[in-house]
């Protein structure tokens, strides 16, 4: 992550916007893409993640900002002029040429030299294991090996970023976990930038340096799988990748680097920094790091009740409910701390294992607390 | 299987059904039929078969000048006009499939026109006018007019498989390097083959059968077959009359298999590609 600081952005987006008509799809969004780096970008349908690929590869024009490639500015230029090959969802393939043919049409139109075009198209086939496959047509091969004539046919052409927009989403899961490993795999080998498109947090996780989740065409956070699960920046981020408890609290108190909360369930003591007082703000627990106590654990007054407790093999989930209602996600291994359901426990976790994060709300709360304190905001 | 069995009774079931069945292919082939066995009639007269006989076949290929100079002109006729609507129509179907221009919705609409009006209609139309521009009735007023009915046609095959192809094709060849007349000649109109094949078919067959509008756009040296014909029965039928009938039956039966082969072909794999 740091070394890849140090260089120089291969691509960079700068304040783009996209329309459609009245719609805003992708709302002033800015990014740099490393030499050599595997970014995803994360969001479910209708984030703008794929707008933001296309715009990338040239297919959607960019309704105001910039995108440069290598410091070259890319407005006006069509996908047949940018140094990038995409791999699409549907794989594209030509359904009227055989898996030579695919492989070669990019070569073709850089005019190569026969023999030379046979040698890399060979060369390629080889990497993606599909030697042999020439004389064949799209549709006598399955899902899986038209997927790898796709990746064939971008990266033969050497691309400075190869692109690809969800190429795993119509393959079954366990090829898809295969497929994972084999691109992730084939991208260090080759060392080719690759932005990819998927709305599977797991697929992200697995293969990704970095991944930028978008939501609502803004990028909600960027940063490395551990960086997302471990220090969620929004409510977004933290409910969209893996499973969170999630509190609303506000601050009662800001004492050396120690937070007083308030909350609906309890009050907890935390060590943040940079929230003030009465600010509303979200407190994110993962449920494996939530732990309990038959008693009360010092910084911590959150009493619940045990709910259930559900077997699932390699953990149990227990539920536990709050005296508000609300019920707390915690799992822990088979051999871990359980209480029967029924048992009153008292909820805590280690220093460091939670987040609290900033709302949107705080500053209409701010606004109402000063109102009903009689001073009108100017 | 309960799907199989279900039909299987209902087959049973529908006795009366198949007799209307039978009746109405009866009332649709017989007279076809009638003309291929009096086509082989020994008596020129056709109320009765009195034996076997090739002759009408031979006089048919031998001596008529005029029906052969007609055949040749008909013929002449299909294939410009398939060649032209073919060009027309696939050049229009792609237009239509990619762009969105004003009165595009209008455009589409007019194309059932040609369709759907009487073809007497399009012929008086055409032939007012043609001589309200002062231009002769010549071949190429028969190929223009032929033209201007096959279009649509080609327009309406060809539009399924268009709309059925993946926008992403066509993306995937710009994106590797090919500009847009390259991804037209690479990919598009390639992709398009079996279409154009099967609706250049179906304009060849709708051209050399047509018998209304050429009669309006012909010129006096330009007789097509089926006008030639159309005038020769207008007299006593003649037996070589049904030879002809029955050769060009034969032409057409063999064209309009083929278009249907490849045609469902090309939908079966349009299924395959939108499966995929």
């Amino acid at each position: 992550m740091t070394e890849k600081m140090d260089k120089k952005p291969i691509i960079s987006l700068r304040n783009v916007i996209k329309k459609y008509g009245e719609n805003l799809v992708v709302n002033k969004i800015n990014l740099d893409i490393y030499q050599g780096e595997f970014l995803t970008l994360l969001g479910a349908s209708g984030c703008g993640k794929t707008t933001t690929l296309r715009m990338i590869a040239g297919f959607e024009d960019i309704t105001e900002g910039e995108i440069f490639l290598e410091d070259e500015n890319m407005a006006g230029k069509p996908p047949y002029h940018r140094n990038v090959n995409t791999v699409f969802q549907s794989y594209a393939l030509f359904p009227h040429m055989n898996v030579f043919d695919n492989v070669a049409f990019g070569l073709v139109e850089k005019k190569m030299k026969k023999a030379e075009i046979r040698k890399k198209v060979r060369e390629v086939l080889e990497l993606v294991q599909l030697t042999g496959f020439e004389r064949r047509k799209p549709d006598q091969m399955s899902g899986g090996q038209k997927q790898r004539v796709a990746i064939a046919r971008a990266i033969v052409n050497n691309p400075r970023v190869l692109l690809l927009d969800e190429p795993l989403g119509a393959l079954d899961l366990k090829l898809r976990r295969q497929m994972q490993l084999d691109l992730k795999h084939l991208q260090q080998q080759l060392n080719i930038t690759f932005v990819y498109v998927t709305h599977d947090q797991e697929e992200a996780m697995t293969m990704s340096d970095r991944i930028a989740i978008m939501n609502g065409g803004v990028f909600e956070q960027i940063g490395t799988a551990e960086e997302i699960y471990e220090h969620p920046k929004t409510k977004f981020v933290a409910d969209f990748i893996g499973e969170s408890n999630i509190f609303e609290t506000s601050i009662h108190a800001v004492e050396e680097k120690m937070l007083k909360l308030i909350m609906e369930q309890g009050d907890v003591t935390v060590r943040e920094q940079g929230f003030e007082v009465n600010e509303i703000a979200y407190l994110c627990v993962r449920p494996e790091n939530i732990k309990i106590s038959e008693f009360p654990v010092e910084g911590f007054n959150l009493k619940g009740i045990i709910k259930e407790n559900i077997y699932v093999g390699s953990q149990i989930k227990t539920t536990i409910e709050m005296i508000n209602g609300y019920l707390v996600k915690k799992t822990a291994f088979p051999d871990g701390d359980m209480k029967p359901a029924g048992s009153i426990v008292y909820l805590y976790w280690d220093d460091g294992k939670s987040v609290l994060m900033h709302t949107k709300e705080d500053k209409i709360y701010n606004y109402i607390e000063s109102a009903e304190g009689g001073s009108i905001p100017s | 299987m309960k799907a199989a069995a279900k039909a299987g009774k209902e087959k049973k079931n529908g006795y009366g059904y198949d007799l209307i069945a039978y009746t109405v292919y009866a009332f649709l082939y017989l007279p076809i039929l009638i003309v291929i066995i009096y086509s082989f009639n020994k008596s020129e007269i056709n109320v009765n078969f009195t034996g076997f006989t090739l002759d009408w076949y031979k006089e048919l290929f031998s001596k008529d000048r005029d029906l052969w100079q007609a055949l040749k002109t008909s013929l002449l006729l299909a294939s410009y006009s398939t060649i032209i609507s073919c060009v027309i129509g696939t050049f229009a179907t792609i237009a239509m499939h990619r762009y969105r221009f004003p009165g595009k919705q209008i455009i589409e609409n007019l194309l059932y026109i040609p369709i759907v009006i009487p073809e007497i209609v399009i012929g008086i139309a055409f032939l007012a006018t043609m001589s309200m521009f002062g231009i002769n009735m010549s071949m190429t007023t028969l190929v223009i007019s032929h033209v201007t009915f096959c279009v649509p046609f080609v327009i309406f095959t060809l539009r399924p498989r268009i709309s059925g192809f993946d926008a992403s094709i066509e993306e995937a060849a710009m994106d590797l390097g090919a500009n847009q007349w390259h991804t037209l000649k690479r990919v598009t109109i390639p992709m398009l083959v079996p279409g154009i094949i099967a609706s250049a078919l179906m304009s060849f067959t709708l051209s050399i059968d047509d018998v209304t509008i050429s009669f309006f756009a012909a010129g006096p040296e330009n007789t097509t077959l089926p006008i030639k014909i159309y005038g020769m029965v207008r007299g006593k039928i003649s037996p070589d009359v049904y030879g002809q009938c029955v050769i060009i039956m034969l032409g057409t039966i063999a064209l309009v298999a083929a278009a249907m082969l490849i045609l469902s072909a090309n939908a079966r794999r349009t299924k395959r590609i939108q499966s995929n």
